[in-house]
C-alpha cells in the first residue's frame, strides 16, 4: 500500500500533530522538567482550559483560541495559587516527594468531578468556520484544525524558549531548577521564582485546552488520555529542555502518523513509547537533557 | 396481673397472626423495596451512565406516585462506578450486604457488567443488564436479562443490518474496509463484521484497529481512502466516531456506504456539533422519533425526561439509552408485581417466560437473556443542518432503513449523493 503521496501526507500530519502535542506538553515540561514538581494534575488544567473555551464559545460565540489566549492571566494566577498551597503544605516541610504527588493526584480528581457536576458529562466540542477547513498543497492535505494548533504550539515553544533564555525572570527560573540555594545567595527568592514558573506552566494549559477542544470532543475525564503522552514527551525531549519538548513531540507525532498509515494504528502508541525507551537507553537524560 | 394477662394476650395474638401469614417475617408496608446498582456517573461512560440513571429515577418516581410496588415505595440505591470495572464487585457487595437491597440492575456497558456476572451467579441474583454486548455468552446464566435489542447473536447485531443493506444496493458494492478501536465493544463488533462479510461475499481490503486514545484520525482515514473500498464499516466509541467523521470530510473519503457501528453519533451534543457532516452516514441506532417507533408511553417518557435532562446537564434528547434503561425497570417492576414478591428465582422465571409491554415496544427475552429477536436499527442521517438541535426532534432526519417492519424512509445511495 506504500505510495509517496501517502508518505508525504503521513509525515505532514505527524508534524502537525506533534506541534499540538508540544502545546499540550509545554506546561509539564516547565513544571516537571524544570521545577521537578510532579504535577500530574496538569492535564486536568488543560481540560479546564477546554471547558472555558467551550463555555465562552457556547454563551457568547467567542473564538476558542482567542479565549485561550485571553484567559492565560487567569490561569497564571490560578497556577500561582496552587503552587503556594503546595509549597506551604508540602515543599516547605520537605514532604513533597510522595505527599506532593498525592496532592496533585487529588487535585486532578477534584477538577474532574467539579467539571462533571457543573457541566455534566456530555462530549463537548467547539467548531469554528476557519478550523473546519482544509487545503491541498500538491497532494498533501492540511486540516486547519491541526495546522492552527501546530503553529500555536511552535509559537508557544519559541516564546517560552526566548523568555527562559533572554529575560531576567526566565534566567532565574533556569537557575532555580539548577541550584535553589545558589539563587538564594544571589538575593533572589526561589519561591517567588517558582511561583512565577508554575503560573506560566498552568497559563500554558489555558491555550492548550482551547486547542484540544478544537481538535477533538472533550469530557471531564479526557485528561487521563494525555497524562502518559505529556510526561513521555517531556522525558524524551530532556528534562527542562523546551526545544527538546518540541522535537520530542514532533517525533512522537510523526511516528504515530507513519504507523497509523502504513503498519496499523494499533502499533502507534506502542512504537512511540518503544522509541522513548530506546532513546532513554542511549541517552538517559533525554534527547536534549543535560 | 391484669396488665400481664393483657400483654400475654397481645403476644399470643401476634404469634397467631404471624402463623397465619406463613411464619415468615413480613416487610412493613412502609418499608421500601430497594433496588441497587452501580452506574458510570464519572469517567468515560458517564455521558450515557447519567442519562440512564435519570431514566431509572423517572420510573421510580412514577411507580411511587402510583403507590409503589406491592404497596411499598421503591428506593434506588446507587453508587458511582467511575467507569472502572474494578469498583463493581465492591459496589455490589456493599449493596447486598450492607444496604441489603432487594433487587439489582447492572451499570451501563459491557465492561461494567462483566465483573457483576460472577457475583450474580454466586448469589443467584436476577440481573437486568443495561446495554452489555454478549456478557452472558460465556456464562449462559439463566437469570440474566439484557435490555438492548441486539438479539440472540450480539456480535453480529450491527454488522448484519449494515451489510444486508449494503448488499441490496445497485450497483452492489464489492470491497470492504473495516476499522475499530482496541476496546471491548468495537472488537466484538469487528469479529461479527468479519463473519458477516464472508457470508455476503464481500472482499476485505482493509482491516485494522487503533488505540482508543488516538488523537489524529487523518492517517487512518487516508490509508482507508487509498484502498478505494466501496464499504467502510467503523466500530468506534464517541471520541473516535467524531475523529473519523471529521477526518473523512477533511480527506474526502467517499465510499459508497459509510458507517455501521459508530457509538456517539446518537448523542445530542455530538449530533448538534457535527451537524451536516453526519449526512449520508448509515449507522446503527435503537430509537429515533419516526412514526414507526412510537410505542405506547414513549412520548410521555420524553416529556418527563427531556426537561429534567436539560436541568441536570445530561443528554438532552435522550433517544439512545434512556428509554431502554426505563424499559429495563418496567420489566423488573412488572415481574415483581406479577410474582407478588421479591423471590429472585420466581422473578427470573417470570421474565424468562413472558413478554413485556414497555416504552420501547414488546420485549421478549430468549437465548442467554438477550432479546429473543434482535431489533438493531439502521438509520441514515439525511438533510441534517448545522447547529440545530430542534431538527432531531422531528421525523425525517434519521429515517429507519432496517428492519423492514419498522422502515420509515429510503436510503440515499451512494454516500456522496447524500452529501449534496
Amino acid at each position: 500500500m506504500f505510495s509517496w503521496d501517502l508518505l508525504a501526507n503521513a509525515v505532514v500530519a505527524g508534524l502537525l500533530l506533534g506541534g499540538f502535542y508540544a502545546a499540550v506538553s509545554l506546561g509539564i515540561s516547565l513544571i516537571f522538567g524544570l521545577l521537578d514538581i510532579a504535577n500530574i494534575a496538569q492535564p486536568a488544567f488543560v481540560i479546564v482550559g477546554s471547558y472555558a473555551a467551550y463555555v465562552l464559545h457556547d454563551a457568547y460565540g467567542f473564538d476558542p483560541i482567542l479565549t485561550g489566549i485571553l484567559l492565560t492571566p487567569v490561569f497564571y494566577l490560578l497556577g500561582a495559587l496552587v503552587y503556594r498551597i503546595y509549597y506551604a503544605s508540602f515543599e516547605r516541610r520537605g514532604d513533597e516527594a510522595l505527599r506532593g504527588l498525592v496532592f496533585f493526584f487529588g487535585l486532578l480528581f477534584i477538577i474532574e468531578v467539579s467539571l462533571s457536576i457543573k457541566y455534566g458529562v456530555d462530549y463537548r466540542l467547539v467548531q469554528t468556520g476557519y478550523l473546519s477547513r482544509s487545503i491541498d498543497l500538491g497532494g498533501v492535505g492540511i486540516a486547519f484544525r491541526y495546522l492552527v494548533p501546530c503553529l500555536i504550539g511552535v509559537a508557544m515553544t519559541a516564546a517560552l524558549y526566548l523568555f527562559l533564555g533572554r529575560t531576567f525572570y526566565g534566567r532565574a527560573i533556569m537557575a532555580v531548577s539548577q541550584d535553589q540555594a545558589a539563587l538564594r545567595l544571589m538575593g533572589a527568592d526561589p519561591i517567588h521564582i517558582k511561583t512565577i514558573a508554575f503560573g506560566i506552566g498552568i497559563a500554558a494549559a489555558s491555550l492548550a485546552g482551547a486547542l484540544l477542544i478544537s481538535i477533538a470532543p472533550v469530557i471531564p475525564s479526557t485528561d487521563r488520555d494525555y497524562i502518559g503522552r505529556m510526561f513521555a514527551i517531556t522525558v524524551l525531549g530532556g528534562m527542562g529542555s523546551i526545544a527538546g519538548t518540541l522535537v520530542a513531540a514532533m517525533i512522537l507525532g510523526v511516528v504515530e502518523s507513519l504507523m497509523a498509515t502504513f503498519f496499523g494504528p494499533s502499533w502507534s502508541l506502542a512504537v512511540s513509547f518503544g522509541i522513548l525507551l530506546a532513546a532513554l537507553a542511549v541517552r538517559p537524560a533525554g534527547l536534549f537533557g543535560r | 396481673m391484669n396488665r400481664t394477662r393483657a400483654l400475654l394476650a397481645m403476644v399470643v395474638t401476634m404469634l397467631v397472626i404471624t402463623a397465619a401469614v406463613g411464619l415468615t417475617p413480613v416487610a412493613r408496608a412502609a418499608d421500601p423495596i430497594r433496588i441497587g446498582l452501580g452506574m458510570a456517573l464519572t469517567g468515560g461512560l458517564s455521558a450515557n451512565g447519567k442519562p440512564a440513571l435519570l431514566a431509572m429515577q423517572i420510573w421510580k418516581d412514577e411507580v411511587n406516585k402510583k403507590g409503589g410496588l406491592l404497596g411499598r415505595p421503591v428506593e434506588l440505591i446507587f453508587y458511582d462506578d467511575q467507569t472502572n470495572p474494578a469498583t463493581v464487585p465492591g459496589i455490589y457487595t456493599k449493596l447486598l450486604d450492607v444496604d441489603k437491597v432487594d433487587l439489582v440492575v447492572s451499570g451501563y456497558g459491557t465492561n461494567l457488567i462483566a465483573p457483576l456476572m460472577p457475583i450474580a451467579i454466586e448469589r443467584k441474583l436476577t440481573v437486568l443488564g443495561i446495554f452489555g454486548l454478549a456478557n452472558n455468552e460465556k456464562y449462559q446464566y439463566p437469570n440474566y436479562f439484557q435490555i438492548s435489542p441486539t438479539g440472540p447473536d450480539p456480535a453480529t447485531s450491527t454488522a448484519i443490518p449494515f451489510f444486508e443493506l449494503a448488499a441490496k444496493q445497485t450497483p452492489k458494492p464489492q470491497t470492504v474496509a473495516i476499522v475499530g478501536a482496541d476496546a471491548e465493544y468495537p472488537q466484538t463488533a469487528l469479529v461479527g463484521a468479519r463473519e458477516v462479510i464472508k457470508r455476503f461475499g464481500f472482499k476485505t481490503v482493509y482491516d485494522k484497529t487503533y488505540p482508543p486514545s488516538t488523537v489524529d484520525y487523518t492517517p487512518i482515514v487516508r490509508a482507508i481512502k487509498a484502498t478505494n473500498a466501496d464499504i467502510v464499516f467503523v466500530a468506534s466509541y464517541p471520541p473516535d466516531s467524531v475523529g473519523m467523521l471529521r477526518a473523512a470530510h477533511e480527506v474526502g473519503l467517499q465510499p459508497k456506504i459509510f458507517g455501521g457501528g459508530m457509538v456517539g453519533l446518537q448523542f445530542t451534543t455530538i449530533m448538534q456539533s457535527m451537524g451536516s457532516k453526519l449526512n449520508g452516514i448509515v449507522n446503527y441506532d435503537y430509537w429515533v422519533p419516526e412514526k414507526t417507533m412510537m410505542f405506547p408511553g414513549i412520548t410521555e417518557f420524553f416529556k418527563e425526561y427531556q426537561p429534567r435532562a436539560t436541568k441536570e446537564g445530561v443528554d438532552t434528547l435522550g433517544y439512545y439509552l434512556p428509554p431502554y434503561a426505563y424499559a429495563a425497570m418496567q420489566v423488573l417492576g412488572d415481574a415483581v408485581t406479577a410474582t407478588k414478591g421479591l423471590d429472585q428465582q420466581k422473578i427470573a422465571d417470570y421474565i424468562r417466560s413472558n413478554e413485556f409491554n414497555t416504552i420501547v415496544g414488546k420485549v421478549k427475552f430468549g437465548k442467554n437473556g438477550e432479546w429473543a429477536k434482535g431489533r438493531t436499527l439502521m438509520v441514515q442521517y439525511q438533510k441534517v443542518q448545522d447547529g440545530n438541535i430542534e431538527q432531531f426532534r422531528q421525523p425525517g432526519k434519521k429515517p429507519v432503513l432496517y428492519p423492514d417492519e419498522l422502515k420509515s424512509g429510503t436510503i440515499v445511495y451512494p454516500y456522496s449523493a447524500a452529501l449534496k
